[in-house]
């Protein structure tokens, strides 16, 4: 039996055997299971409920073939993802709601109250207000350098492939190896940025002595990290245009700046879009480099580090989750705006 | 070439990029070599021995090239801290022991490859579901896999380790390498549905109506347009979990333990920072990336076919 489309005259009913009635599957499971749970010892009971729940996904997918190729083809992503990243989220904002403490094992239904006391706490707001900061600093440089770097590589040089390593490679460091060096870079006595320093200023430059020294390093780390995540999204994008239209437009004598606009920034905008979404997400999350750096002192302690902190050495562990929401609120917040940004612009332009 | 594609009169647009002179290569090897700077100081240090780390002014030339380099501004070059990675006396005057690095660096290649593979295959499938055949409610299903990423992880990170301890995958390798596949799916997805829907249906339309299956419209027809989408988020997952430490901390045990778990113990224990051996450890660790890197971004930078078949 190879079709499991029937027309509606001879559709099956619930309980005739083919593999494609999940209903019927389900059925069984339901009898099954408690049944064996019961009656056998523990092991071949786990068996037959592996067994049932097997069967559930085989009707299923066969159930699915050819007619709901969408959800099959998903399928497997979505079971990973609920898996390892619906159900914890789920969980701690479940605990959110709660005055859970790590180290005292209590569970006090408090309702909102974590998240009244979130928002009305005035060090949050600073903390925030710094992440903020950072977001925009970060974004924006790499966005810059990023796309710089994708024009410098857009074209075909003689030794082109080795240089692109030579960029990516920050990239692919390890951030306890960049949090440590870059420290040594900063240090005051014999970190390289003092050395050169000295030669102006004949004196010890401690750079992350003062808040707008302290944000510029992690900026500048930061940065130095994921500017080449941006390029290679963007290159990707400026090596797609099909060369005919430049050549066209060459013929047409438009001048350089249009070219760009109306040929190169099309192809280019869904991936520098795609780049700007998730280092925003990322650079709101912030937390590595700053711990290493300065370990948010001189008021560099970003949200995340808060939240850390609180978790960690306070266990305030519902605090922390509801506070976590707070931010994962915002940032889905902003995500819609933007992507709604997004797609009208796109709808506008094909009209 | 008779590829499936290429019967069907799909032709790859002349997507060789224009050819720059040497005149470029000066100036991109200027800038590259600033942006380099700072992983190039690194690697220097890996051959230093300790007090030349922390001597000032710093010392960065392996020899004096023939006089030119000032004799202070030089140091001895040492791979003593290269062997140290693999076997080093704990304490003054105590034998060598090796430090198991080797099983380190396997299980760090093992899992980064593991787990980004599987979310290249799973994810490259889920988004051609999303991008061929939508479901309703699409963009809800895509913003939700979206937030998954915009936790701190620390947020995550309490309730993981009460699942991983309650199904014991705690510490094995199957259970780090379905968190780190889980988390580089998010991006995949994303970043194949976009490719996948650039493609213009027309090809795709044409085979079908000569009787090819979805399968093979699939595999010859939309996957090798998507190749540079493919090598860049094979590319971006691999840095990520090699490079991942949070998790990895806290969920591997002894036998699975990556790298940058143990990079961290190497700094903790001793008493002020032995920049040499941290060196030593991170240049070898960058190694396999770079390979990886180098061998992919031929396939990342070839051009696609965007644009060839008129809309």
């Amino acid at each position: 039996m190879s079709s499991t489309t029937f027309s509606a005259s001879e559709r099956p009913g619930l309980l005739s055997p083919h593999w494609g009635n999940w209903r019927l599957a389900c059925l069984l499971a339901i009898v099954v299971i408690p049944l064996a749970i019961m009656v056998l010892p523990s092991v071949p009971a786990f068996w037959v409920g592996f067994a049932a729940a097997g069967l559930v996904a085989v009707t299923a997918v066969v159930n699915a073939w050819g007619r709901h190729t969408g959800g099959l083809l998903v399928a497997p992503a979505v079971a990973v993802l609920v898996m390892m990243n619906i159900f914890p989220l789920l969980w701690s904002l479940g605990l959110s709601f709660f005055a859970y403490r790590a180290d005292r094992q209590t569970m006090n239904f408090l309702g909102l109250r974590n998240y009244v006391r979130a928002l009305n706490d005035p060090v949050v707001w600073d903390r925030l207000t710094t992440t903020a900061l950072f977001v925009v600093l970060t974004v924006t440089a790499q966005m810059i350098v990023g796309f710089l770097l994708a024009l410098l590589f857009s074209k075909q040089f003689p030794l082109r492939r080795y240089l692109l390593i030579l960029v990516l490679t920050p990239m692919m460091l390890s951030f306890v190896a960049v949090g440590a060096f870059f420290r040594y870079y900063y240090d005051p006595t014999f970190g390289l940025v003092s050395q050169v320093a000295k030669w102006f200023t004949d004196d010890n430059f401690v750079l992350v002595s003062s808040t707008a020294g302290a944000v510029t390093a992690i900026v500048i780390a930061d940065a130095w990290m994921w500017s080449p995540f941006v390029m290679l999204l963007v290159l990707a994008g400026l090596v797609s245009v099909p060369k005919h239209l430049y050549e066209a437009a060459a013929i047409d004598r438009v001048p350089q700046w249009r070219r760009f606009w109306f040929i190169t920034f099309p192809y280019v905008k869904g991936l520098l879009m795609l780049a700007l979404l998730f280092r925003t997400i990322e650079a709101f999350k912030l937390f590595d480099v700053v711990f290493i750096l300065t370990d948010g002192g001189q008021r560099t302690e970003t949200i995340a580090l808060y939240v850390y902190r609180q978790a960690i050495q306070f266990n305030k562990t519902s605090e922390s989750a509801a506070l976590s929401y707070i931010l994962l609120f915002t940032v889905i917040v902003l995500t819609n705006l933007y992507l709604y940004l997004a797609n009208r612009r796109s709808a506008g332009d094909a009209a | 070439m008779t590829s499936l594609a290429a019967r069907f009169g799909f032709r790859r647009a002349s997507t060789a990029v224009d050819q720059a002179g040497w005149g470029r290569t000066v100036f991109a090897g200027i800038i590259c070599f600033i942006y380099f700077f700072p992983v190039l100081v690194i690697i220097v240090t890996a051959f230093k021995e300790h007090t030349d780390a922390l001597a000032v002014p710093a010392k960065l030339f392996p020899t004096t090239f023939f006089g030119l380099i000032p004799e202070r501004l030089t140091f001895d070059p040492t791979l003593d801290n290269f062997v140290n990675v693999f076997s080093r006396s704990y304490s003054a005057g105590a034998e060598a022991q090796g430090t198991g690095f080797a099983r380190f660096f396997f299980n760090s290649i093992f899992i980064a490859g593991a787990s980004v593979l599987l979310a290249l295959v799973i994810g490259t499938l889920a988004a051609f579901g999303f991008s061929r055949h939508p479901l309703k409610g699409n963009d809800t299903y895509l913003f939700i896999i979206l937030t998954t990423r915009m936790l701190p992880a620390i947020v995550v990170i309490i309730p993981v380790m009460l699942l991983f301890r309650v199904t014991g995958l705690s510490g094995t390798y199957t259970g780090i390498i379905l968190l780190y596949t889980a988390f580089n799916l998010p991006f995949t997805i994303w970043m194949m549905k976009s490719f996948f829907d650039e493609l213009s249906p027309d090809v795709e339309d044409a085979a079908r109506l000569d009787g090819s299956t979805d399968r093979r419209v699939f595999f010859k027809i939309c996957l090798p347009q998507v190749v540079a989408g493919l090598a860049a988020t094979a590319v971006f997952g691999l840095i990520l979990t090699w490079n991942e430490f949070l998790f990895a901390l806290l969920l591997t045990g002894v036998e699975t333990r990556t790298v940058p778990v143990a990079m961290s113990q190497t700094i903790g224990g001793d008493i002020g920072v032995r920049w040499g051996l941290l060196a030593a450890i991170e240049t070898l660790f960058l190694i396999p990336v770079m390979l990886v890197t180098f061998f992919l971004q031929n396939h990342l930078l070839r051009g696609v076919t965007f644009g060839t078949v008129k809309r």
